[in-house]
């Protein structure tokens, strides 16, 4: 017999896809039965209680859940968000309803060891309500009381050798697509650079030294799978230099019919046979591709590696060998100056673990120093970035000025000069200029 | 409840303490066919709706079936997640970036027999546990928040908002009929964690009253400059005022200048402003992230506003089905969502996609809306 009524919650069972609400009552049910015999750590109906708050919640169109929260670990100025309920005394299950950011692998791969590991000290010390994944990338426990805090993160650290993620004005919990792991796509390894640049950067992961947070995400092509050029302050987008590769029995495979194009991705709908010149050659945003008596030629010089003729025929087409990541930054949601994406910084850099990526680090590094010094209190790096202009981050990061780094180039004459740079400087006497101009 | 330690000492609380270690490395987790051809994949199809094949230049090749989840789930889910993957998978599983799930196997017809399973499992309650879809040119899974079921600032649900529109599109996942992929995303508030700022439809919580001042503690609970300065639009300033003879420090803001982002709120928790019946949802389309054909671009605002219906949100879900139903219709085969409203120019987007056009559309936050005014007699009647 379930705890609250839930007429609302309940018509979310029905339909196809798969209902939270029947997943949290089935939680609910297990604790309840306790087949285990558990002695749980938080309250046992603590799943019910949040079907009950939800339920509330939906019946007034308003959230419960108090402001704010500031709760932890010893060490760490975040990996925790504190929540408390605003109605505990209706609902004393989640009176203490913490989220803990627990750091994933890169890829998100598990084994059902280290999944199961995890669900033991969850279901003990936890609602037994996780998100697989926070939009970041962190594993989330989703509910557990103050006192369970250190006792989670010392299971966690010495039964499973597992960190916290990041929360508050910090490096946040970097993340990766799956890179090489199973993509031919990947220009770099970017679960391994990803990892690297996590763990050299624990220090500003868990203790908050910046004026806000700052992400990384690594794409390991343009085709962008885990967002980072929307996504992160710091985006590292694999990409080539040299030449597209091009199998020509595979082309003329495609043409034939026997390869799908897009690997099949447009399979439920009849498109007609493939079409060459109306599904690649057309569509290049450089029209720099040219099919003639049956050979695919392109002009490597002038393509902007989009992916798109790589996308839709991957048998005949692959990255050239040349290879590493475009890095761009500032990249942020619209609070507080209007949302960013991030705007390119370097066109190529290589990726080099040989020398544990010392170029990136280095980048990353002059970035930073430049932001931590000159960021107002709460300002994204893409907010400095348009307070200080381009110019000067391209300055600080210490690269060269490109063309690159523009869409277009500036159409009003607003164009700042420093001293040093005009010939006679700034210095001057009215009284000398009075003496070829008369008042 | 008895209290069970870990092994932690309150008493001495950094002693044996263990700090920046990060996360495992990803390595111990991969599938051995994934290790051994690490970084040497030759190329992949997709065999049918929600089945991958990789093919490595060893010859090897791996099956991925991949199959959704509600991304807020328990531990009894995840364990059966598991048991999945014991069972079919040599006990490894991942997870994507849109929060599905995907098995590796070794042949195809393991991976039908996977997927039969899989789209066989049910909830109590009668919805899929692990419908399989989400590849190739589909709906795939809602990037969302966390909505009424954790947070302090959303102005709508999002596990709720993202499961009734799932069911309205449902068969978008399992099929691969569209013109290209179609991201929707969800965000419970114009903080907008996630995705919803780039992406082909977007969901967002917003408010439309302006915060409630709590003047007899707001000095007490806010450092004030701050949100003063969490204003994009400059609504708020610093000013006192006496109630029953005793005298606050506090702020006052110009309602005629607010526009109900919430951002004080966040700073201050004596500025609240969530509201049954002023807020609701935003409906955003046009967004990418991906440089294929076309670059980056934002999502635009195509519907101030929709209220919020719990549980399902009807009429939320009935003007998403028609934007992606009329866009499936006219598009181009690979074009995206704004692609095609860019190449038809929005006036025709809203007759084609039945939408009324209201001043709250047109952009008015500083400079950059001029750029977004039409300079130019090119235009369709």
């Amino acid at each position: 017999m379930a705890k609250h009524k839930t007429p609302l919650l309940d018509q979310l069972e029905s339909g196809p896809w798969p209902s939270f609400v029947s997943d949290i009552k089935q939680e609910a049910a297990s604790r309840a039965k306790n087949e285990k015999g558990l002695d749980y750590q938080i309250p046992v109906d603590c799943p019910e209680d949040l079907l009950g708050v939800l339920e509330m919640s939906y019946t007034d169109g308003e959230t419960h859940w108090k402001h704010g929260g500031i709760v932890g670990v010893f060490g760490y100025g975040g990996g925790v968000i504190g929540r408390y309920c605003d109605q505990p005394e209706m609902f004393p299950g989640v009176a203490h309803f913490h989220t803990i950011r627990v750091a994933q692998p890169n890829g998100k791969w598990y084994s059902t060891k280290l999944l199961g590991d995890l669900m033991d000290i969850w279901e003990l010390r936890g609602s037994g309500l996780t998100n697989m994944h926070g939009a970041t990338g962190d594993i989330v426990f989703l509910g557990t009381s103050t006192p369970q805090l250190e006792e989670i993160f010392f299971e966690l650290t010495h039964n499973l050798d597992i960190d916290l993620g990041g929360s508050g004005s910090n490096l946040r919990t970097p993340a990766a697509c799956m890179g090489m792991s199973r993509c031919e796509y990947a220009c770099y390894d970017s679960q391994e650079l990803c990892y690297n640049l996590t763990m050299e950067y624990q220090d500003e992961l868990h203790r908050p030294a910046f004026p806000y947070k700052f992400k990384f995400k690594f794409d390991a092509c343009p085709n962008g799978c885990v967002a980072a050029i929307a996504r992160s302050d710091l985006s590292f987008i694999g990409t080539w230099k040299d030449d597209i590769k091009v199998n020509q029995e595979a082309v003329a495979a495609y043409v034939g019919g026997e390869f799908p194009p897009n690997a099949g991705a447009h399979a439920d709908r009849d498109w007609g046979p493939f079409d060459i010149q109306k599904e690649v050659v057309d569509l290049c945003p450089s029209k720099c591709i040219s099919y003639e008596d049956g050979k695919l030629t392109i002009d490597n010089k002038e393509c902007v590696r989009c992916m798109h003729c790589i996308n839709t025929m991957p048998r005949a087409l692959k990255v050239g060998d040349e290879r590493g990541c475009s890095i761009l930054c500032g990249a942020k949601a619209p609070i507080l100056d209007g949302p960013q994406m991030g705007s390119l910084l370097v066109p190529f850099m290589e990726v080099n673990k040989d020398d544990d990526y010392q170029s990136i680090k280095d980048l990353i590094e002059n970035v930073w120093d430049w932001w931590m010094e000159e960021g107002k209190n709460r300002e994204r790096v893409g907010e400095t970035m348009k307070r200080l202009g381009m110019a000067a981050l391209v300055h600080a990061a210490g690269v060269p000025f490109d063309a690159r780094q523009v869409q277009e180039p500036r159409h009003n004459p607003y164009i700042f000069w420093k001293a040093d740079d005009v010939k006679g400087g700034w210095d001057r006497d009215i009284n000398d200029f009075r003496k070829r101009h008369q008042r | 409840m008895a209290f069970i330690s870990s092994g932690y000492n309150p008493a001495k609380p950094m002693e044996g303490r263990v700090s920046d270690i990060g996360p495992r490395h990803f390595g111990e987790y991969l599938p051995p066919v994934i290790k051994d051809n690490f970084g040497k994949w030759d190329y992949h199809e997709i065999i049918e709706a929600g089945i991958l094949l990789h093919v490595a230049q060893s010859g090897d090749k791996t099956y991925t079936v991949r199959a959704a989840t509600a991304r807020l789930m328990t531990v009894t889910h995840i364990r059966e997640i598991c048991e999945i993957a014991d069972k079919f998978c040599g006990g490894f599983v991942r997870f994507t970036t849109r929060n599905n799930l995907e098995f590796q196997v070794e042949t195809e017809e393991a991976a039908k027999e996977l997927k039969a399973f899989l789209n066989a499992q049910k909830f109590e309650g009668g919805s899929m546990k692990f419908p399989v879809g989400g590849t190739g040119a589909a709906v795939t899974n809602i990037v969302h928040t966390q909505g009424w079921v954790h947070c302090h600032t959303p102005a709508t649900d999002a596990s709720g908002t993202v499961k009734a529109t799932m069911d309205v599109v449902f068969d978008d996942f399992t099929n691969m009929k569209l013109p290209a992929p179609v991201r929707i995303s969800m965000a419970c508030c114009l903080n907008m964690c996630g995705a919803v700022h780039c992406s082909d439809i977007a969901i967002l919580g917003i408010h439309r009253k302006p915060p409630i001042i709590d003047h007899e503690y707001l000095d007490n609970l806010c450092e004030i400059p701050l949100a003063v300065a969490a204003c994009p639009t400059g609504a708020v300033r610093p000013t006192k005022v006496e109630i029953e003879g005793k005298t606050y420090k506090t702020v006052a803001v110009k309602e005629e200048r607010c526009m109900f982002c919430g951002n004080c709120y966040t700073m201050c928790p004596s500025l609240p402003l969530a509201d049954g019946e002023g807020d609701g949802i935003a409906i955003m389309v046009g967004g990418k992230i991906s440089n294929r054909i076309t670059k980056p671009a934002f999502s635009k605002v195509v519907v101030p506003f929709v209220p919020n219906e719990p549980p399902r949100w009807p009429t939320l879900t009935k003007v998403i089905k028609k934007i992606l139903d009329t866009y499936a219709a006219e598009a181009n085969k690979y074009e995206r969502l704004g692609d095609w409203a860019n190449r038809i120019g929005w006036e025709r987007f809203f007759e084609k996609c039945d939408l009324p056009f209201s001043e709250h559309l047109i952009d008015d936050f500083r400079d950059p809306a001029y750029y977004t005014w039409r300079q130019t007699t090119q235009f369709k009647w």
